[in-house]
């Protein structure tokens, strides 16, 4: 059983260094997020169906160390202010291997929400396990996801918005005009954004 | 250099086809000058122009006889900067072959003068590094490459017949074994 499970990792080892060129797979709009239970920085697990009243939820992949994630914490607050009470939480995930990236190992990330009183559960992908489930490559990535009898559907993908410079130069709010879209019962405008960010250390 | 002399050849040729009055006007076809940049950032002798990419487009779309490798990083990001030396000795070796590394970087516009000019010189960049200044990425993501997720690095490298995009890190062996599908 032992060799089968080694031939197999060997494998799928094998699979996965052949693919690394192609673009990563992972959820498209209209796709159902899987959910999952990761440790917070309170050291609770948490799933999102735990998280009550929510008619869906602003998942932020983020973490400590990008100066791009650094740029946006400040309005990953804010969204979370301001969509929380609509049923749309921000949960924020960290994807990357802290053995990889020390300054994004559960301590720092128990520091960092504290430095900066995250509103919100910061939960760390322990194993790396949930990110590539739903393709995120790089922090900060969000996926804004509707509450529906069939799961939780994937509504947008993409940045926050389209100045990560400076939060006052913002044109478009990608991530606020999904969910106030979702909230009104209408068709998100813009359903997917490109932006550069930190490529996630597994 | 490039962008004076052309246009000498293109007036010496005009000249001659003048005197002896035949139709070879298709014989020089200058190339479009570099563009002006936004700002040029200097300090302790070292430079860096910052263009948005309106003006960054001039350098992923060269139509010569020399194969561009262009390199997306920050100071910030970890992987490119571990990767840069590749870069940097493969300008230098080939740099008699016509090929050149151009290095853009991506880092914030209040980061270049605290941080990508001190490690320009720190490191002794050889290869061009120009600064990308425009934050409104959607818009300009896919116009380098339609499946860059936006991860860095992130490399291009095209000539005139050819062109590929990399959303990864390359080693030394790789990046020349790529380098050397251009030729």
């Amino acid at each position: 059983m032992k060799t089968i499970k080694f031939v197999g990792l060997f494998l799928a080892v094998g699979l996965m260094a052949a693919f690394t060129v192609k673009p990563a797979a992972g959820y498209k709009v209209g796709d159902v997020a899987t959910d999952f239970s990761l440790k917070n920085v309170n050291n609770k697990m948490v799933s999102l169906k735990d998280i009550k009243d929510a008619k869906g939820y602003i998942v932020v992949f983020t973490c400590n160390h990008c100066p791009y994630a650094v740029a946006y914490e400040d309005r990953i607050v804010v969204l979370d202010a301001k969509y929380k009470k609509l049923g749309y939480p921000v949960v924020a995930i960290n994807p990357n291997n802290p053995e990889k990236q020390k300054d994004d190992s559960f301590a720092k990330m128990q520091q960092r929400a504290k430095e900066k009183k995250f509103t919100f559960p910061y939960l760390l992908d322990d194993g790396q396990k949930i990110y590539p489930q739903y393709g995120a490559t790089k922090t900060p990535h969000v996926y804004v996801l509707q509450k529906t009898a069939k799961g939780n559907v994937v509504k947008y993908i993409g940045a926050i918005d389209d100045n990560y410079e400076d939060a006052k130069a913002v044109k478009t709010r990608y991530v606020e005009n999904a969910v106030d879209a979702l909230l009104k019962g209408k068709d998100v405008p813009v359903k997917e954004t490109k932006a550069i960010g930190c490529s996630i250390k597994a | 250099m490039r962008y004076t002399r052309n246009p000498i050849i293109a007036a010496l040729s005009a000249v001659a086809l003048f005197s002896c009055g035949k139709k070879e006007e298709k014989a020089v076809i200058a190339e479009d000058p570099a563009p002006k940049a936004l700002k040029v950032y200097s300090a302790n002798g070292v430079s860096v122009k910052a263009y948005d990419f309106n003006g960054l487009e001039h350098f992923l779309k060269k139509q010569n006889d020399t194969t561009y490798v262009v390199n997306f990083w920050a100071t910030w990001c970890v992987p490119c900067v571990e990767e840069l030396p590749h870069f940097e000795k493969l300008n230098e070796k080939y740099k008699e072959d016509k090929i050149k590394v151009v290095l853009v970087s991506l880092d914030m516009s209040k980061q270049v003068e605290s941080k990508l000019l001190p490690f320009i010189k720190e490191r002794q960049l050889k290869s061009e590094v120009l600064f990308l200044q425009d934050p409104d990425q959607n818009a300009w993501l896919p116009k380098v490459d339609t499946t860059w997720t936006g991860a860095i690095p992130a490399t291009v490298i095209y000539n005139k017949e050819k062109r590929k995009f990399f959303e990864k890190s390359f080693t030394y062996e790789e990046l020349e074994k790529e380098v050397s599908n251009f030729k």
